[in-house]
C-alpha cells in the first residue's frame, strides 16, 4: 500500500520539512522502532557507492579548427579515443590505454595511465593534450592538429556510463599457486586474500532490488555532481533469492547506465586508478536516493551488512574459464570484519570499494536533499526486474553456418 | 634502547658467513630481520632493526667484514590527499603497516610498522603509496 508520492516527498523537499536518512542510518532506526513507524517517518534513504567501474566513460565535442578537420585517430594525453563519429565528437573509455603502453610485456603491468586518469585530469581542470589525425576531405582538408584543451575549452564533455553500480560483485580469491593480477587486485596464492567491491549496506541496487524506484531518470549523485539513471546497465541480469540465513538476502546481476555533465563534477568523486597485471581504469563515485513509496520499499533498504551476501569466486581457474561453481556465499558483516572462512581457513579480506567514501556519498546527497536544492524525479519507465527473467547470453565460437 | 633499522649490503664473498650469529652471541644485539635477499656467492642485501648497549661494536664488526652499513633512508610515505580508503593494500601488506580501521572502514597507515618492502606501491590503484629517499 502506497504511503507518499513523489510529489508530495518533493513538496516536503522544497518545504524543507522532509525526512532524509542514509541506508546506514536506516538499519538502526528499523532495528529500534519498527518498519511501519519507521516507514511514517522517513521520506527517503540516501545510498552511495565509490569504486572502480571499467564500463566508464566520457563523449566529448571539441569544437572546430580552421582549417576543419575530420577526426579519424583522436588521442587525448595520448590515450585513444574513437574516431568513429562526427568530425570533432568522440568518446574516451576509462580503460583505454596509450598505444605505446607496456601492457603486460613484462608482467605485471602498470598501466600508470589510461583513460580514467585523463577524465580525473579533465574534471580537474588541467590542460589535456589532444591529437587529431584527419585523412582530409574537401569539406574537412586539415590533416593533423596538436593542441592543449581544458574542461572549459571543450564544448560538450558528458560522463557516459553504460555498466555502473554492479549491484553486487564477485568476492574473489586465489586457489592457485601464484599471485594473480587482477581487476580485484593483487590475489595472493593458496587463499592468502579475499578482495571485495561493494559497499554492502550503502551500495545502491543492494537496497532496491526489485527495482521498485529506480529508472530511466532518476536523478543521482554521479561523481560529485548531478546525474541521471539513463537505461539499465549492460549485462543487467538482476536476480533475487533468500540468503542462507531466513529473512537475508543475496540479490544480484542489476546495473545501471548513467549520463551527467562533467563539466559540474569533481575530481574527488571521479579518480583514474591502475590495477597492477589489468589495466588502468575510473573509480566513480554515485549516490542513489530511494523514496520510501510504502513498506516493502522501506524493508529492503532496511537490510543490514549481516543480512547481504556475495559469492566467493576463484580466479584462478573458475572465473577466467567462465565456471559457474562458487565457494559460497559470505555477508558483508563477515566480509568487513576483516577475515572470512573458505574450506575452513581463515582468510583475511580486503576491499576494492571505499566504505568510508560510500558513506561520505550518502550523506553529502542526503544534506542536497534537506537543503532543497536537489529534488527526486520520477521515473519515466522502471528498470526491468528480477521478475523480468533477463538472463546473460554467453558467447559461443562458431562460423556463419553455424548461426 | 629504540631498535634502529638498518641496511645491510653483503659482497657476495661474506654472504655464506654467519654474520648475524655473531652479532647476537658476542655483542648480544637483538635482531628482527625486517627483509632479506641473501643468496650463495652473490650480493645481498638485508633490512633489518638493531637494538642492544652493544649497537656501535656491532655495527663496526659487520664493517670490518666487508659489509656495507647504512641507515634505513628509503621510507614510504601516504600521499593522503589521493587515497581513497579502498582496503586494495591492507591484505597486501606484508606487516600490517597498512589496515583498516573499523567500524569507520577508513585505511590507515603505521609508518613505523612498514618494512619498505614496496609491494603497495604497485598493488594501490590509486598510486597513494610513494617511496621516499
Amino acid at each position: 500500500m502506497s504511503i507518499r508520492t513523489y510529489a508530495e516527498i518533493n513538496a516536503r523537499l522544497r518545504k524543507g520539512n522532509a525526512v532524509v536518512v542514509t541506508a546506514e542510518e536506516v538499519v538502526s532506526m528499523v532495528r529500534e522502532q519498527g518498519l511501519t513507524e519507521t516507514a511514517r517517518q522517513v521520506d527517503v534513504v540516501t545510498t552511495g557507492t565509490f569504486a572502480p567501474m571499467c564500463s566508464s566513460g566520457v563523449y566529448l565535442n571539441f569544437g572546430h579548427s580552421a582549417p576543419r578537420v575530420k577526426g579519424h585517430r583522436i588521442t587525448l594525453n595520448d590515450v585513444p579515443a574513437y574516431g568513429g563519429l562526427a568530425a570533432v565528437d568522440t568518446y574516451l573509455g576509462a580503460t583505454a590505454v596509450p598505444e605505446d603502453d607496456p601492457l603486460n610485456s613484462t608482467h605485471p603491468g602498470e598501466f600508470r595511465y589510461g583513460g580514467g586518469h585523463v577524465i580525473h585530469d579533465l574534471v580537474a581542470g588541467k590542460p589535456v593534450k589532444l591529437r587529431v589525425i584527419g585523412y582530409g576531405t574537401d569539406c574537412y582538408p586539415r590533416r593533423e592538429i596538436e593542441t592543449y584543451v581544458t574542461l572549459d575549452d571543450l564544448n560538450e564533455v558528458v560522463l557516459f556510463n553504460p555498466r555502473n553500480a554492479y549491484q553486487n560483485y564477485n568476492v574473489a580469491v586465489n586457489l592457485g599457486d601464484s599471485t594473480l593480477y587482477t581487476y580485484m587486485g593483487v590475489l595472493k596464492p593458496r587463499l592468502g586474500n579475499a578482495h571485495y567491491s561493494t559497499s554492502g549496506q550503502l551500495s545502491p541496487l543492494l537496497k532496491d532490488p526489485y527495482f521498485r524506484t529506480i529508472g530511466i531518470g532518476t536523478r543521482i549523485f554521479l561523481g560529485g555532481g548531478i546525474g541521471y539513471v539513463v537505461w539499465n546497465g549492460t549485462q543487467h541480469f538482476p536476480s533475487v533469492r533468500e540468503g542462507p540465513v531466513k529473512g537475508s538476502v543475496f540479490a544480484a546481476g542489476g546495473t545501471l547506465t548513467v549520463l551527467g555533465d562533467l563539466k559540474q563534477m569533481s575530481p574527488q568523486w571521479l579518480v583514474g586508478a591502475s590495477f597492477l597485471g589489468y589495466g588502468a581504469t575510473l573509480v566513480v563515485g554515485i549516490g542513489v536516493p530511494i523514496p520510501i513509496l510504502d513498506e516493502e520499499v522501506l524493508r529492503y533498504t532496511a537490510l543490514s551488512d549481516a543480512e547481504l551476501y556475495a559469492p566467493v569466486m576463484d580466479y584462478n581457474k573458475a572465473y577466467p574459464q567462465r565456471l559457474s561453481e562458487t565457494l559460497g556465499l559470505v555477508s558483508y558483516a563477515e566480509l568487513k570484519s576483516g577475515t572470512i572462512k573458505i574450506n575452513g581457513q581463515n582468510v583475511p579480506t580486503a576491499s576494492m570499494s571505499s566504505y568510508s567514501k560510500a558513506r561520505e556519498i550518502a550523506g553529502i546527497l542526503k544534506e542536497w536533499l534537506l537543503g532543497g536544492e536537489f529534488l527526486l524525479s520520477e521515473p519515466a519507465q522502471l528498470l526491468p526486474s528480477p521478475h523480468a527473467g533477463l538472463v546473460g547470453k554467453p558467447l559461443e565460437i562458431k562460423g556463419p553456418k553455424e548461426c | 634502547m629504540t631498535p634502529k633499522k638498518v641496511v645491510l649490503r653483503f659482497p657476495a664473498e661474506v654472504s655464506d658467513k654467519p654474520l648475524i650469529y655473531y652479532l647476537v652471541k658476542d655483542y648480544n644485539l637483538m635482531v628482527n630481520i625486517l627483509k632479506a635477499n641473501i643468496n650463495p656467492h652473490k650480493q645481498g642485501t638485508m633490512i633489518m632493526e638493531l637494538s642492544g648497549d652493544k649497537f656501535d661494536a656491532g655495527i663496526a664488526f659487520l664493517e670490518s667484514r666487508g659489509v656495507n652499513v647504512q641507515p634505513l633512508s628509503e621510507e614510504i610515505v601516504r600521499n593522503e590527499d589521493r587515497c581513497i580508503s579502498c582496503g586494495a593494500c591492507t591484505a597486501i601488506c606484508p606487516s600490517g603497516a597498512l589496515f583498516v580501521e573499523r567500524p569507520a572502514m577508513t585505511v590507515r597507515f603505521d609508518g613505523g610498522k612498514c618494512v619498505v618492502c614496496q609491494l603497495c606501491t604497485r598493488a594501490c590503484p590509486i598510486r597513494a603509496m610513494e617511496v621516499k629517499f
